[in-house]
This record gives C-alpha cells, structure tokens and sequence, in this order.
C-alpha cells in the first residue's frame, strides 16, 4: 500500500492479485456470493470455492441454483429438497460441507406456509395465479435465493456457541445481468405490496371512494386482456395473500442489509469476452453505489499458452518451414511476377532430401501457439481493459481447463488454481 | 430463397454466439434478395450493437442494404406491445398510457410471463402476416433472435403457457393464432451451439422439448469452428510420443529459432492439448450428428464483427438451411 493510495491517479494503480486462500481464512467472513452474466462458471466457482473452505477448517454450506447434471451429482444433490445435506469425505479441520441445489417454487410455497393460516395456505397454493408467479415470474428466482440465503444465515447464527455453519457461499441465478440479482427482488416486493393488488382488492373491502373511473378502466383493461377469470384469481390470491404483504419487502430489506454487512463479500464472475466483462463491470458500479462489498474479481476461462514464446517469431519460423518443404511459394518466386506453375516442377527427391521430415508437424504446432497466444493477448486486453476503469479491484485469473468440471476433483483443481493467481 | 421458412426462430445457450448468428441469418437472406425482419424480445440491444447502429426504438429501422435486399431490425418491448395491443384491439390508444400510473402494464407483462410472451411473439407474428397494398407480404422472412435453449420451449410454446391463466378471452385467442404459425411448415427453430459439454447436451434436451410441444427443428448451427490444424498422421505422431522435444528443437533450429528443451516440449504440450480438445469436439459433434436435424458448421471469427463476416457466414448459413 502506499500512502497515496487513496488518491486515484489518472492511470489508476495495476490491480492487485485477489487472494483467495486469504479471503476464506477470515474468520470474519459469513457470506460469499458469487455474481454475474450466465455461462462464465459461476456455479463451478461458488462449489470450488466451497469445497477449498471447507478444507481449510470452515463450516461451509453452498447454495447453487441450477448446477449442471454431473456436478449436482457429485455434490450428491440427487434430490431436490430444498435442504442442505452434507457431502461425504470432504473437509479437514474440523471444515465441513453441506450443499443444498435451490428449489424456487417450493422456497416460496414454503413462505406461505410458515406466515399464512393454513386454511389460508391451501388456498394460497390452490391459486392459479400465484402457481404461475411462484413458477415463473421473472424475478421469482433471484427473490427466493435472497429469501434462502437469509433463512440459512438465520439458521447458521441460532445457535451462537456452536453455529451450524460458519460461511455460506451463494451462487447467483443463470440471468442475462448480474444485476438482476439486487433487481428482481425490489420487483417482486414491489409487485406484492403495489398498489395495483391493492387497488384490485378494493372491491372487496375498500370505501366507496375507490371507486374513481380510474379503477374502473384498470379493471376493465386488465378484463379485455387477461380475461374475466384471471382477474378473478388474481383477486381471490389478493385477499388470501393480504396478511403476507409487506413481509416481503421486509425481508427484502433484511437481506439486502445482510448483503451491505461486512461480513458479506461479493465476487464478481466473469469470462474473458467483451460483453461477460461489461456485465461485471457495471456490477461493479453498482456495488460501490449500494455500499456492497467487493472482494475482487474472477476472470475464468483464461486462455493460457504453456510456451513462452513470441507469436511473430513462431509465425516466421513456421513460414520458413513451409518454404522449405515447398508448400509455400519462395518470395522471391512472387517478387518476380512468377507463381507456382511458372516453376519448373523439382525433382521430388531433391524435395524430400531438402526437407526435414518434422517441417509440416512442426509448423503445424506453432500455428496452434500462435492462435493460443493471439486469443491470449486480445483476453488479456480484455481484462485490462476493466481493471483500468476499476483500478483497485482485485483479480483472480483461472486458466481454462481442458474439460468441464463434473467432480470432486475437478472443483479441488478449481479450487487450486483460484487461489494460485497470488502465487 | 431459403425454401419456404418464412419465420426464422435463432435460440441458443448464452455466450454460444446465438445473436451474431441471428444477423448473420438476416444478412445472408437479403443477400439472397430477400426483405428481411430481424427481432431481438430480450432488451439487450444486441442487433445495435451488431450492426453498430444507435440503440434502436419500437419501430422497424433499416439496419443493412444488400444489392435487392435488405435487413430490417426490430428490438420488441412487451410494455409497447401491450399498448399497442390495447390500441389496436380496444382503441384504448391514449388511455393505455394513463394505465402505466397504475402499474397495470408492468402487471400484465411481466407477472403473467404467458401474457409477456404473447405479446412478444404476438408482434412478431404480425410482422410475419402482414401484406402490403397488393396482398403481398410486407417481409420474405422474419428472423427472430430468441429467449436462450433454456427457456425457448416454454416462450414458444405460448399457448401451454397462458392455458392455466386466460381460459379464454383475447389473450387465449391471440395465443392461438401465434400457435398456428409456430407449428406451421412456415416456422424452424435453429439452435445455435458450441462443440462443448454444456451447450451440446441444452441443445439435445431443447431439441427434445421443442419436438414434444410439436415445434419444428431446423438446423443444428456449430458456431466458431477452429479449422483441424493436424492430419491423422501428426496426431498420431504427436500423441504417442513419436516426435519428440529433441526433434522439435532440432526442426525449429533449422528455421532459425533456438529455443530450450522446456520450451519445445511446452510447444509440444500445447499440440498435445489441441489435439484432446479436437477430440472431445469430434464426440460432441457426433452426439450432434445423432439428434437427427441437419447439421452446419460456422467458422470462427474474431470479436467484433463487421458486415463483410456477416455476409459471409450469412451466406453459409442461407445456403444450409432447408
């Protein structure tokens, strides 16, 4: 650190590394939520990151939406039941790991049943209308992994002397932006507490003055287009739903303050590619704005060449190769305005004696490292690009692996390398 | 004219390149001659982006000109649908904009994802019907660039969607039109993938879906395909240790590059690692090949691409299609 370090200079400072090992090992540390754009291995990470707590002596527990098949498996989460069970064989020092996959329906059928009646309840979940939200509303995901982290958190700190688990790790739903995970929630509470379903339910209790030709083409509108029985459903789940207002937006709130504690850090996940990295970083915005924590940023999928050298030269040794062995025309023979059929055909013995037997193969392998080191240099572009914006984000950067990860020892090489970019 | 699809559905799993492919579909159709619609329903602005042009509005704007055809783009909103609909159906023209104070458009669209999806596939469902003065369609062909594999089916497949919601009434009805021209020998939905794990098994399960909910598939599309860079001969060699890094160095020498031994066999290891990539995408592509839809390949190109690599794969892809 240097002391000027508040001060951000034009060119800002180069990021540091984001250590990991270090970021696990804080005993302060309760929550890691890992965010951003779908399909950069946010799952993937959240699990690895898990797991390498769990080894180094944390109580951890995972929550992943939608995990791939194979990795759910080796997880051991065969069934879906909304509860963290523990994975067999993994954890040292006393660490532990317990996963749970989110199951959003029954996560909300589940908030019903605990602040409803149950005669109330029943017709809460009977409700065509509310079937539909709770499967399906966009939003309804994001809204009930918020509701779960929170239920876990509870349920970790009952218990102050011997705390079920001592960090949950949140992997955030697949959606397009990484935002709609602070989003979607304030929608659905909005929703449920809006005035619309209020305005909807006056009918059935409010004073007269309700009644203004406004509600009338409210109703009226929302009759042509839905239809006269959907209204109908959405006014007997308003009715039914009314003792449950505003417990969503208080919960809402709850978590959300629990995300702003400093016990809370995020990552912000993402791949090597233009549009994963402005995702990540307008979340980054968006985090400092909400007063988030931000641990740093993890950059997956980095193409890494394993020889260190450079492309022009591997380019040029490769042409001189194949101009050897005759599959590419000599310059000069272009320079003169003469091409390959003006030649005289050679004798193909002269051209095998001329040739190394390894020219083509060996040209063939610095074409590969050239493209590796090509893609290599526009990646690492890429992400300089955003740590230039964000000058004081840390970065973890992971090579991509041949493979996707499908097991145990997958996410523990995961795990390895994440917390090898410091090294 | 690519036969007798006129609506082209575009979906894949994200980061599988399914936008740029949509506009590349839409360049290699006008390319052909055709008057081409291109729709985005997601609000990403992912055709402005494309095309480099200013984010566009809900109204159809030229986006590319080709010598008799030309692309024109469309970011549909389910909220000006919705007023539109209004509009139209209801003449509700400016008292649906005194509904937004109620939330009553933000309810409909987006708490009844059905009525949501109505509404956008809705609009492209005019696009796809509409004639001009002389009876003939206003668009040879309607690109529409879709929700991702993941949700396709469901988005769709409208009508399943809004069954347990509007039983009957406008909604119902307009869901049924849609789902007419969905079905019809007039619609394929082409799905976009990579030569990996994840994106090849959502393809397979999509393709699964779509089939169950009597959507018909089009082309399987391979994007950003890397040419074989070895012969059977040199994966062989490569492989089983028949080149080694002494041979390597000495071959590199010979061109006029020194390097050390840990340097060649990192060359050498490098060689290794393309070719087990080749053949887990070889096993991808046969899992492909076995889904029973016509299979294409695109190249792969570098980001940030222009006209002339649309046209290009354009012309691939109208060419492939059936």
């Amino acid at each position: 650190m240097t002391p000027s370090s508040t001060v951000r200079t034009a060119g800002g400072r180069a990021s540091g590394p984001l250590d990991v090992d270090a970021l696990l090992a804080d005993p302060g540390l309760e929550i890691v939520v890992c965010c951003g754009s779908g399909g950069v291995g946010k799952t993937t990470t959240s699990a690895a990151l898990a797991l390498r707590a769990a080894s180094q002596g944390r109580r951890v527990c995972v929550l992943t939406i939608d995990p791939a098949r194979r990795l759910a498996q080796s997880l051991g989460l065969t069934e879906l039941d909304n509860t963290p069970r523990p994975v067999d064989g993994v954890g040292a020092d006393g660490g532990s790991l317990d996963a749970m996959m989110l199951d959003m329906k029954r996560t909300f059928d589940e908030v019903v049943e605990a602040h409803a009646s149950p005669q109330k309840a029943a017709q809460i979940l009977a409700n065509p209308f509310y079937q539909a939200l709770s499967s399906s509303f966009a939003g309804t995901q994001e809204y009930m992994a918020m509701e779960k982290l929170g239920q876990l958190h509870a349920e970790a700190i009952a218990d102050a002397e011997h705390p079920r688990w001592d960090l949950i790790v949140v992997d955030t739903p697949p959606s397009r932006s990484a935002l709609d995970f602070l989003d979607a929630p304030e929608r659905l509470a909005s929703l449920l507490d809006g005035r619309l379903l209020r305005l909807l339910l006056a009918p059935a209790r409010g004073p007269a003055r309700l009644f203004s030709a406004g509600f009338g083409m409210v109703t009226s509108a929302l009759g042509k287009v839905l239809g006269a029985q959907v209204l109908r459903d959405v006014q007997t789940f308003v009715s039914a739903f009314d003792a449950l207002f505003g417990g969503f937006r208080a919960r809402a709130e709850a978590t959300f303050a629990l995300l702003q504690d400093s016990g809370t850090a995020f990552l912000v996940i993402a791949a090597p590619e233009r549009d994963a990295m402005r995702e990540a970083s307008y979340f980054v915005d968006r985090l400092s704005q909400d007063r988030m924590p931000l641990a740093g940023l993890v950059v997956n999928r980095m193409t890494t060449p394993r020889a260190d050298l450079d492309p022009d030269d591997a380019l040029a040794a490769a042409r001189v190769l194949r101009r050897t062995n005759g599959s590419e025309p000599a310059p000069d023979a272009e320079a003169n305005g003469r091409g390959d059929d003006a030649r005289e055909p050679e004798d193909p013995a002269i051209v095998r004696r001329r040739r190394g037997a390894n020219d083509d193969v060996v040209a063939a392998l610095l074409d590969v490292h050239v493209e590796q080191a090509r893609i290599c240099a526009r990646e690492r572009r890429t992400v300089r690009g955003f740590t230039q914006a964000h000058p004081r984000v840390r970065v973890a950067e992971v090579p991509s692996l041949p493979t996707d990860v499908h097991d145990l020892a997958g996410l523990r090489r995961v795990g390895e390398l994440l917390a090898a970019s410091t090294r | 004219m690519a036969g007798q699809t006129r609506m082209h559905v575009v979906t894949g799993k994200g980061g599988t390149g399914k936008s740029t492919v949509a506009a590349a579909l839409a360049v290699g159709l006008a390319a052909q001659g055709c008057k081409v619609l291109l729709c985005e329903v997601e609000g990403r602005q992912g055709i402005a982006q494309i095309f480099d042009v200013a984010p566009l509005p809900y109204e159809e704007r030229q986006v590319a000109a080709l010598d008799d055809g030309a692309v024109y783009a469309l970011a549909i909103d389910a909220e000006e649908a919705l007023l539109e609909y209004l509009a139209m159906f209801y003449r509700l023209g400016r008292a649906g904009k005194a509904l937004d104070r109620f939330g009553v458009i933000d309810f409909a669209t987006t708490i009844a994802p059905g009525v949501r999806d109505v509404l956008l596939t809705g609009k492209v469902y005019e696009a796809v019907r509409r004639r001009d003065d002389d009876g003939d369609p206003v668009y040879d062909a309607v690109v529409l660039d879709a929700p991702p594999t993941g949700r396709i089916a469901r988005f769709l497949n409208v009508n399943a969607e809004v069954a347990g919601l509007a039983k009957v009434g406008p909604i119902h009805r307009q869901a049924d039109s849609i789902m007419t021209l969905m079905r019809s020998r007039r619609t394929r939905v082409h799905l976009v993938t990579l030569l990996e794990e994840m994106p090849v098994q959502e393809t397979l399960d999509a393709v699964d879906e779509l089939t169950a909910a009597e959507l018909r598939i089009g082309t399987l599309i391979v994007n950003q395909v890397h040419p074989a860079v070895f012969d059977d001969d040199e994966i062989e060699r490569i492989s089983n240790g028949g080149l080694t890094a002494a041979s390597v160095r000495r071959t590199l020498r010979s061109a006029g590059l020194d390097l050390d031994g840990g340097q060649a066999q990192a060359l050498l290891d490098e060689g290794r690692e393309r070719i087990e990539r080749m053949r887990l995408q070889a096993a991808q592509r046969a899992l492909l090949d076995d889904a029973g839809a016509p299979v294409v390949e695109l190249p792969a190109v570098s980001e940030g691409i222009d006209l002339a690599q649309l046209l290009s794969l354009g012309e691939t892809l109208a060419e492939a299609l059936p």
